[in-house]
């Protein structure tokens, strides 16, 4: 074959190299054209709306009462105040959800392969229905229709005449610390303290000797003994504030929003359908040789499914089960919608409509939710590397 | 000797077989088993017998203002005497075949296209994706000589139909692109792709939309005021085409290392390599991803909500909003629940088939 004579040029041309170069330059040319052009338009249509740009608008005072607030807040306070308002109502709503649909998805998962049929298949429609219906439209329905059924103040629905349950939410006793309070707290964590070490010691004895020691039971003990004899020996140092019918609504106390409530509930439904899935496949994919292995070393069934099924298991759940808690993160924003005061519902809507600041505080609103994403699944990367198989 | 004949062997014991052995084995089989079942039966009686009750037995179904909803069950009434709004929103009642033939146009493909033994298989599929969206936009929005109906007007169902569409169509080349992009050599390609997929995928759709609805407008010169449901488009396309890229990047990391090196070594350029070899193989592991995101999107599309368009589940707030028709939540949203439920319901089973099908070896 007759070698090709190239001038110059084609050589490049043909070069890899260059022509890497010459096409991440093409994409950085063309990406720093698109980004100049977007500041250039938004500075020209800021300035002919008169809207001045900065973030001087956080030390201004809001100006606008919030439902629910875990900080103090009222209207004097600054409108980077609100910020903080709603992220911490966002992550309380997100947390709440989490731990619920975590206890809900798993006796999800598994009334899924229970042996019992009627279960299987009642969990089975649970699934096929919820998870194919919007989140949205469920917190919706909890709170315009079932909510909405709850009596009125007046005739409230009465636990002993502690909780009481009506439309304007859940009324609780709240508890309030008393002179003693640290104490009491200090035996606790003694308590927490002692129960990981008799964990360890009994690990220990066990891999040494092999003598079992009844760490579950002794724990509760040591637990509940402490929770109920610490508090009557350090004083009763818990005094409960209990709610009260005052005129037409409860005071005192602490209450729980309807929409939290609604929220709390959709979230927590939705969610534990994907995590029912997750947990039924997380146990099924460990190989049932596993099971017949376990039987012919003579494990019983709890120490099959403790010491070999799960901790195979939650390896493949992991992964699956952070993006799912998640989704519910980010999901928790849909409280705009029945206007629980989260993040986008205080900040990115109630603020922006204020000031007007609006690449301000979407930018803001956005990073929130990445830092959270980005926090998350780097701490999984790392905890995921930390149980994955090790293979050989 | 006399010939010894073995007595017939007797039937199983009847608890052992029929309906009464697999009740024994699949309901009764212990006695926390035995409980569990008692428990899930009395749950049902007292759950299920008056939802039925209330949603059919003693329901209302025809009829034209609330005083037919007389019975004391669900008032249907309340459904059927919107439906048109329900489906079209707003569209001007005398050209709802527009919209009408465009779907059936659209069912025609899709199950030319999912009837596996039906041909050309591939003609349809270039005319579903070059002729049928200007058909479709045609007929839709107006010009050739029909008129124009402007986008504020559509609702309803058609219009979650036409976000969730577009939305999978645009996303799908955009998401084939970051996810390739994603796995490029070029470290400037790499890193703008993966930016790009991870902030789209690290927010909350309802901020993208409030950003197309409020910060959008100032990106276009001269501050234009593009379409409503255009931004909406925008924002949701950029949702939807990061997740589609982690869809592809799982579909080409699930191929064999030696797919790749196998086309380096014949010579193949890098997109002969991708559309000739890669992608083919790929694009077949990723369409059950593909219909699942098409699932999470079609069920996305209800936030559009909350920026102030009026898909099936705004219309129905709206209705619900009418003063002459207050007090019908449940009867309302159970009617949407069940309009999205039976979409999303039947592509997740389409998709379980479609992996059975297309299950041929590539995965263990």
């Amino acid at each position: 074959m007759k070698p090709t004579n190239r001038n110059g040029l084609t050589r490049l041309f043909y070069n890899p190299t260059a022509r890497s170069l010459f096409f991440q330059a093409l994409v950085l040319g063309g990406l720093l054209w698109f980004v100049l052009t977007i500041v250039g338009n938004v500075t020209t249509n800021l300035n002919a709306r008169g809207i001045s740009s900065g973030f001087g608008f956080l030390s201004q005072p809001a100006g606008f009462g919030i439902s629910q607030s875990l900080i103090e807040y009222n209207e004097t306070f600054t409108f980077g105040r609100t910020f903080f308002v709603g992220l911490l109502n966002t992550l309380l709503v997100s947390a709440m959800g989490v731990v619920a649909a975590t206890i809900l998805g798993v006796f999800v998962g598994i009334s899924r392969i229970s042996p019992n049929w009627l279960l299987r298949k009642i969990s089975m429609v649970y699934i096929e229905i919820l998870r194919n219906i919007p989140l949205l439209l469920q917190i919706f329905f909890w709170y315009y229709v079932v909510l909405q059924t709850l009596p009125r103040p007046r005739d409230s629905l009465s636990f002993g005449e502690t909780i009481f349950i009506n439309i304007r939410g859940v009324f609780m006793p709240k508890p309030m610390a008393e002179t003693g309070f640290a104490l009491y707290v200090g035996l606790l964590v003694a308590a927490v303290v002692g129960v990981i070490f008799l964990g360890q010691w009994a690990k220990r004895r066990m891999r040494d000797t092999g003598q079992q020691f009844p760490v579950f039971w002794t724990s509760v003990a040591i637990l509940l003994g402490t929770l109920v004899l610490g508090f009557f020996i350090t004083g009763r140092p818990i005094a409960l504030d209990y709610p009260e019918l005052r005129g037409l609504n409860f005071r005192g106390g602490m209450s729980l929003i309807p929409e939290l409530i609604a929220l709390w509930f959709a979230l927590t439904i939705y969610t534990s359908t994907y995590i029912g899935e997750i947990v039924r496949s997380g146990i099924q994919s460990v190989s049932h040789g596993q099971t017949e292995a376990c039987r012919a070393l003579g494990l019983n069934e709890k120490q099959r499914m403790n010491l070999v099924v799960l901790p195979q298991a939650m390896r493949v759940m992991i992964p699956p089960m952070t993006s799912q808690y998640l989704n519910l993160t980010k999901n928790s924003s849909l409280a705009t919608a029945i206007g629980y005061p989260d993040l986008v519902s205080v900040f990115a809507g109630t603020t922006l409509n204020q000031t007007g600041q609006a690449i301000e505080i979407i930018t803001m609103t956005m990073l929130v939710y990445l830092t959270i994403s980005l926090l998350v699944s780097a701490f999984m990367n790392w905890f995921n590397k930390r149980v994955a198989l090790v293979e050989r | 000797m006399e010939k010894f004949i073995p007595i017939p062997s007797r039937p199983a014991p009847v608890v052992e077989v029929g309906l009464i052995g697999w009740m024994r084995k699949n309901l009764f089989s212990s006695i926390p088993n035995t409980l569990v079942t008692l428990f899930t039966v009395y749950m049902m009686w007292i759950v299920l017998v008056p939802f039925l009750n209330w949603a059919f037995i003693s329901a209302d179904w025809i009829g034209d203002s609330r005083q037919d909803c007389d019975s004391g069950g669900a008032c249907w009434v309340f459904v059927t005497v919107r439906w048109n709004l329900f489906m079209y929103g707003f569209y001007p009642e005398d050209s709802y075949w527009r919209p009408n033939l465009a779907f059936i146009l659209l069912l025609g493909i899709l199950v030319w296209l999912s009837v596996p033994r039906l041909p050309f298989k591939k003609w349809v599929a270039i005319a579903a994706l070059t002729v049928y969206p200007v058909a479709a936009y045609t007929l839709l929005y107006g010009g050739f000589g029909l008129d124009v109906i402007p986008t504020h007007r559509w609702g309803g169902l058609m219009l979650t139909l036409v976000l969730a569409l577009i939305g999978i169509v645009v996303a799908i080349p955009i998401g084939i692109l970051l996810a390739l992009g994603r796995r490029s050599e070029m470290p400037v390609i790499r890193m703008v792709c993966v930016i790009f997929i991870e902030f789209w995928r690290g927010v909350p759709l309802i901020t993208i939309l409030f950003m197309a609805s409020v910060m959008l407008p100032l990106f276009f010169a001269g501050g234009t005021d593009a379409d409503k449901l255009m931004r909406a488009l925008i924002g949701i396309v950029m949702f939807q085409s990061a997740y589609m890229a982690e869809v592809v990047r799982g579909g080409l990391q699930a191929l064999s290392k030696g797919q790749f090196e196998g086309a380096d070594a014949l010579g193949l350029s890098y997109w002969q390599k991708m559309n000739l070899v890669v992608l083919p193989q790929a694009l077949k592991i990723m369409i059950p991803g593909i219909v699942n995101t098409l699932i999470s999107l079609f069920k996305d599309t209800s936030l559009i909500v909350i920026i102030g368009l009026l898909d099936v589940l705004g219309m129905v707030r709206q209705a619900l909003a009418d003063p002459a028709w207050l007090g019908y939540p449940a009867e309302g949203y159970l009617f949407a629940a069940f309009m999205f439920w039976i979409f999303c319901f039947s592509m997740s089973r389409y998709s379980i088939y479609l992996e059975d099908r297309l299950n041929t070896g590539h995965r263990k």
